[in-house]
């Protein structure tokens, strides 16, 4: 809501000359809770004078520029280089001086190819008016003035336009603001001072309106429909045109501009309908499915049961609240206007508005009328129209009315209030904050009995009187403190915060990403037979349902890294994925992590491989507390078709599946590419022990080498457990420290060596007794896994 | 005799100027002063000399001893020092070639601020707690006196997956959990930082973005204590020389409402870019929980009173850490990434 002092000054007595004072006021209504986005002048310039060209020649050097002498009431006459093409002697023109400052430049004396200018000769654009304001003639050129404008005055206050405009960004309850007049009310409460009446005096004909109206819908509460006749069309007076500008309305002709201008004045939209395309009558009903409009902007537009339209018996003409047809509007040929007030469903418009096209006029319905404006509006534009219009007012007007204008009354006490201030407001500090508001208070002993007038729509409840105590006593004067409640530390995700230390500190960078991803990627990186979740209304295609893997986010971060030229990308991500099963949404807390390129960085990278991915796995799962409980599940035939199935497997801890570990597969990139993610709400699932010490053995270890040649298909990990069972529990280690296929070794084979560590808690072991178990796993090994068995030379 | 131990001294001292290698220290030492050295030699013929000579040759025989024994060990001590001298300089490395660099992690933008404010609030007694994303609409507005028809639930502006659910708008959804599960127990402090959605995608709105919502309930609470709480927390949080303005405003779930500006941090409130020329730059929406909320989640207004906040993530990580663009917290790219890889400053 665009603010302008000028029109205000008509309701309340405040004087705002400069953008100092028009700052101040902007920065006193904030402090009440209307936030403002500018303050600015009308015309924000300074230096500029009334002048007139008396002599104009052209520019030696240049096909376009012109010489102009101009009179600016001073003995000397300036010298200005002017490129309109209607400077010309004679015309009454706006002069910035030297060191004028305009919205978008400052004015200096200079030399234009060769010719001294002593200023500028100004168009309204130059000045900072809209382009949409302003007509053809002054888009073209510089500002003609009226013949008989005073040379050396001061050009603003002569074209009436210094005026002060604050464009307000008001919060949703304060409909009763979209209005000039209640501006001025809350202007008036923050500096106490009077609201004055609205001017409301106009002559009735002897004519009686004949002419009906029905209302055909519950979301219509209030119509009032009067006649005025015979109305001169022509342009408004300044005042009307200015303040209008100001307010970022485009001035029409007079009939126009003052439904406009009363909507700015009162909050209440109205409409006027040339009453010699009407058929005599106006009817309120809800739209027919379907059925076809021709709003005011030449659009054709179809409407459905859901929104309200007025028609005049045969057909739609309006669609309610938000614009009016095309084929009844006022026109230049205009003689005999019917005017509409109303109050519609508030809800009902904004659905209509949202669908089709938000007006000033729909802006206002939606947050809420107060009927007795409804009433004030109409004849305030009855008074208007006679006096700038010419217009004949029938007399009479036609009624339809199911509101409420009683003031409300809401009852409160002092305590309450200051209980939930926390302050101690003094009473009759309290009583003049009603008093300044315009509501009137009855105290009878702590009870104050408080009536709101209607056009408070946002007051309802005791609360709602604290919050206006709160604003307009001003919070600045309420003290805070903390609130006394028993001291403790609170509670917070620690396990996540530490999981994610741990993995900051294994190198990875934390990332954050959309939940969002397309439909198609939605299963990428899982295998189940869970529903993707869609959207309704999604904003793109590429966002429109839940991701089933965080993977799939991180694997876009990757795709979006390495187009950037960023080829070491570790990454990982604590967050939630999300499906739907049997009727039931599922959001499952998970981690995941993505790796390529190099982990070590500078003289001595390294390659990021499975191994590499895995250590992450194995390393977070240690430090979790799931030492010797997890392991890799190979399922090839049952890996999600994105994960490399020669280098992928699940993860599971106790026998059960949390997460995967993997290469991602080669038709999805020829990168090489490793990801993994767990559940995170599975693996809290599973109980870990406090950590304890358990005592180590004060005899040392002996360690002995094993090298065996075994089938390339068995996996390592099932050679070491196999050595752990036949070798029992004085094997403490077992660790393998060489793979190797190739030369020497035949096709289809590999050779193994494995390291083992034998300690016995209360002796030092003999070498006899760890022969003896060496050769029963040597005997073992060459069973289960015809291993080649060759005894390293210790 | 005297002149044989002169004259073997002699020819050890000359010998032993000689040496190169520390190795042939030791041969001379066998040479000389061995159980088979010329030492022991000549002193075999001690047995022929007279009573009153003997102990002016042994002593003379000591004495030579010691003294080629010295030469000998301050030799030995030179080679070993250059030795380890040679063996220093032969390991003398460039040690201005790169370190072996473990890859440094870091930790999100929004990670840190939701850590900062979680350890403010945790220290004030306040716990954290969580919500789902996916709310049902009775959660994420009815509860919080947003009836069905309101503006602020628009198709428009939410991510609806059916009529019932949607991803949630806001944290505040978790007010009305916390408070249905508390069922009237008071006092009730928690914060609840977490991910929220809208359907808008600008220069300057994620769709997805973070935000922390606050919420405290007892018998008692005040505007002042809302007030002196957010004091606490923005200063702890941007800095103790800040000033703040509540400044009224409006929200479904509070009465009153209160939007909470604080003092410019870059301009001091002079007016600048970042403040649009204002001072003043808006980081907190809070209020009084409104008696509605109070009543539709179980607790008496009449007996009970609260207050809550919410605040902006995205925001205040990008105020914390000079970022410019929304945009730049989400593509995660690693060299916006690998910035955020220290601690930040107390």
């Amino acid at each position: 809501m665009k603010l302008s002092t000028n029109f205000v000054k008509d309701y309340v007595d405040i004087s705002i000359e400069n953008e100092e004072e028009l700052k101040k006021l902007a920065e006193d209504m904030t402090r009440v809770g209307n936030e403002y986005d500018s303050a600015k002048m009308l015309i924000p310039a300074t230096k500029l004078v009334i002048g007139e060209i008396v002599e104009c020649t052209m520019h030696p050097d240049s096909d376009h520029l012109h010489l102009c002498t101009v009179h600016i009431g001073k003995e000397e006459m300036l010298h200005i280089v002017c490129g309109a093409p209607n400077a010309r002697k004679g015309i009454k023109v706006i002069v910035a001086l030297d060191g004028a400052v305009l919205p978008e430049k400052t004015i200096k004396r200079g030399i234009i190819r060769g010719q001294e200018s002593n200023g500028m000769l100004c168009s309204m654009t130059e000045l900072g008016i809209e382009q949409k304001f302003l007509t053809e003639k002054q888009k073209e050129g510089i500002e003609e003035l009226p013949l008989d404008a005073p040379v050396g005055e001061d050009p603003i206050s002569y074209l009436h336009m210094k005026d002060g405009v604050i464009d307000f960004d008001l919060t949703a309850n304060r409909g009763d603001l979209l209005s000039i007049l209640g501006m001025a009310y809350e202007i008036g409460a923050i500096y106490e001072k009077e609201v004055k009446p609205v001017d409301i005096q106009y002559k009735e004909s002897k004519e009686q309106l004949d002419f009906a109206i029905k209302v055909d819908t519950e979301n219509c509460q209030l119509l009032l429909v009067k006649q005025v006749n015979n109305v001169t069309i022509k342009e408004s007076p300044d005042f009307i045109k200015n303040r209008l500008i100001a307010c970022g309305i485009r001035p029409i002709n007079n009939v126009v501009d003052i439904s406009n201008y009363v909507m700015l004045e009162l909050g209440q939209p109205l409409h006027f309908y040339d009453s010699d395309t009407l058929q005599g009558k106006l009817e309120v009903r809800m739209a027919k499915e379907g059925e076809k409009l021709t709003t005011l902007d030449n659009n054709a537009r179809i409407l459905s049961q859901e929104d309200i339209v007025i028609s005049d018996g045969t057909r739609a003409i309006g669609l309610a609240g938000v614009m009016g047809g095309l084929d009844t509007e006022i026109t230049d040929n205009t003689k005999n206007i019917i005017i509409e007030a109303a109050i519609f469903n508030p809800v009902k418009i904004r659905k209509t508005s949202n669908k089709i096209l938000r007006s000033e006029a729909s802006n206002r319905f939606e947050k809420g009328l107060d009927p007795n404006r409804t009433y004030m509006a109409i004849e305030r534009a009855c008074t208007l129209l006679q006096q700038y219009a010419d217009a004949t007012i029938v007399s009479g007007m036609q009624v339809y009315d199911k509101t409420n204008k009683e003031d409300k009354k809401i009852h409160i006490t002092f305590e309450k209030i200051n209980e939930i201030l926390g302050f101690v407001i003094p009473d009759d500090e309290i009583i003049k904050v009603f008093t300044r508001l315009g509501f009137t208070s009855k105290v009878e002993g702590r009870d104050i009995e408080v009536t709101v007038p209607q056009r408070r729509l946002d007051i309802s409840i005791p609360e709602d009187l604290i919050e206006e105590v709160g604003r307009i006593y001003g919070v600045d004067n309420i003290e805070g403190k903390l609130p006394e409640l028993p001291l403790k530390t609170g509670t917070y995700d620690k396990y996540t915060r530490e999981m994610r230390n741990k993995m900051i500190s294994l190198g990875l960078n934390e990332t954050l990403s959309y939940i969002l991803v397309s439909e198609k990627e939605a299963k990428n990186f899982v295998k189940n037979d869970n529903e993707i979740i869609r959207l309704l209304a999604p904003l793109t295609e590429e966002r429109d349902s839940l991701r089933q893997s965080i993977i799939t986010s991180l694997y876009k971060i990757y795709e979006y890294n390495l187009a950037r030229g960023n080829q070491d990308v570790c990454l990982f991500e604590i967050g939630k994925t999300f499906y739907k099963k049997q009727e039931e949404y599922v959001e499952e807390n998970k981690i995941a992590c993505l790796m390529t390129g190099n982990y070590t960085l500078a003289l001595h990278k390294e390659q990021v491989d499975f191994y590499t991915i895995k250590g992450i796995v194995e390393e977070l799962l240690d430090y979790l507390g799931y030492a010797g409980r997890y392991s890799l599940v190979i399922q090839k035939e049952n890996l999600p078709k994105e994960f490399h199935p020669g280098q992928s497997a699940y993860i599971s801890i106790n026998n059960d599946i949390v997460g995967i570990v993997g290469k991602v597969h080669p038709e999805v990139t020829k990168e090489d590419v490793f990801v993994m993610e767990m559940n995170l709400d599975k693996i809290k699932s599973k109980k870990v022990g406090k950590m304890k010490y358990k005592e180590y053995s004060k005899f040392p270890g002996v360690k002995k080498d094993l090298a065996l040649i075994v089938e390339d298909k068995i996996p390592s990990q099932e050679i070491a457990m196999a050595i752990k069972k036949a070798a029992g529990n004085l094997l403490k280690e077992v660790e393998i420290f060489d793979v190797y296929t190739g030369k020497g070794i035949e096709e289809g084979k590999k050779s193994l060596a494995y390291s083992l560590t034998f300690e016995a808690q209360e002796r030092t072991l003999t070498d006899e007794e760890i022969n003896q178990i060496l050769q029963k796993v040597m005997e073992q090994l060459e069973k289960k896994y015809h291993a080649e068995i060759r005894k390293k030379e210790a | 005799m005297e002149e044989q131990i002169k004259s073997m001294q002699e020819e050890a001292m000359q010998e032993l100027q000689q040496v190169q290698e520390p190795k042939e220290l030791n041969e001379l030492r066998v040479k000389f002063l061995g159980k088979k050295g010329k030492l022991t030699a000549i002193l075999r013929g001690m047995g022929a000399l007279s009573k009153e000579e003997r102990p002016i040759i042994g002593s003379l025989a000591n004495e030579v001893r010691d003294a080629i024994e010295n030469i000998i060990q301050e030799k030995e001590a030179y080679f070993a020092k250059q030795a380890m001298a040679e063996k220093l300089e032969k390991e003398t490395i460039d040690i201005t070639l790169p370190s072996k660099k473990i890859r440094t992690g870091s930790k999100h933008p929004i990670n840190r601020v939701i850590e900062e404010i979680e350890d403010i609030f945790v220290s004030m007694g306040y716990d954290v707690v969580s919500g789902p994303e996916l709310e049902t609409d009775e959660y994420c507005f009815e509860r919080l006196n947003l009836p069905k028809g309101h503006p602020a639930r628009d198709m428009q502006d939410s991510f609806y997956i059916t009529e019932e659910y949607l991803l949630r708008t806001q944290t505040s959804s978790v007010q009305a959990r916390t408070m249905m599960a508390n069922k009237e127990k008071t006092p009730i402090r928690m914060i609840c930082p977490g991910k929220t959605y809208r359907r808008e995608d600008d220069a300057t709105h994620s769709h997805q973005f973070g935000q922390v919502e606050g919420l405290v309930i007892d018998k008692d609470i005040t505007l002042a204590h809302l007030k002196g709480t957010l004091e606490e927390f923005v200063k702890r949080m941007l800095g103790e020389n800040l000033q703040l303005r509540f400044r009224p405003s409006y929200f479904p779930f509070t009465e009153p409402s209160y939007e909470v500006d604080v003092s410019c941090f870059k301009c001091g409130g002079k007016g600048c870019n970042l403040c649009k020329q204002t001072g003043w730059i808006e980081i907190l929406g809070s209020g009084m929980v409104h008696p509605h909320v109070l009543q539709m989640n179980g607790y008496d207004p009449e007996k009970y009173s609260g207050f809550a906040f919410g605040t902006g993530l995205d925001r205040l990580a990008m105020f914390k850490y000079g970022i410019t663009d929304v945009r730049l917290l989400y593509t995660n790219d690693v060299r916006f990434l690998n910035q955020f890889n220290r601690k930040d400053v107390d």
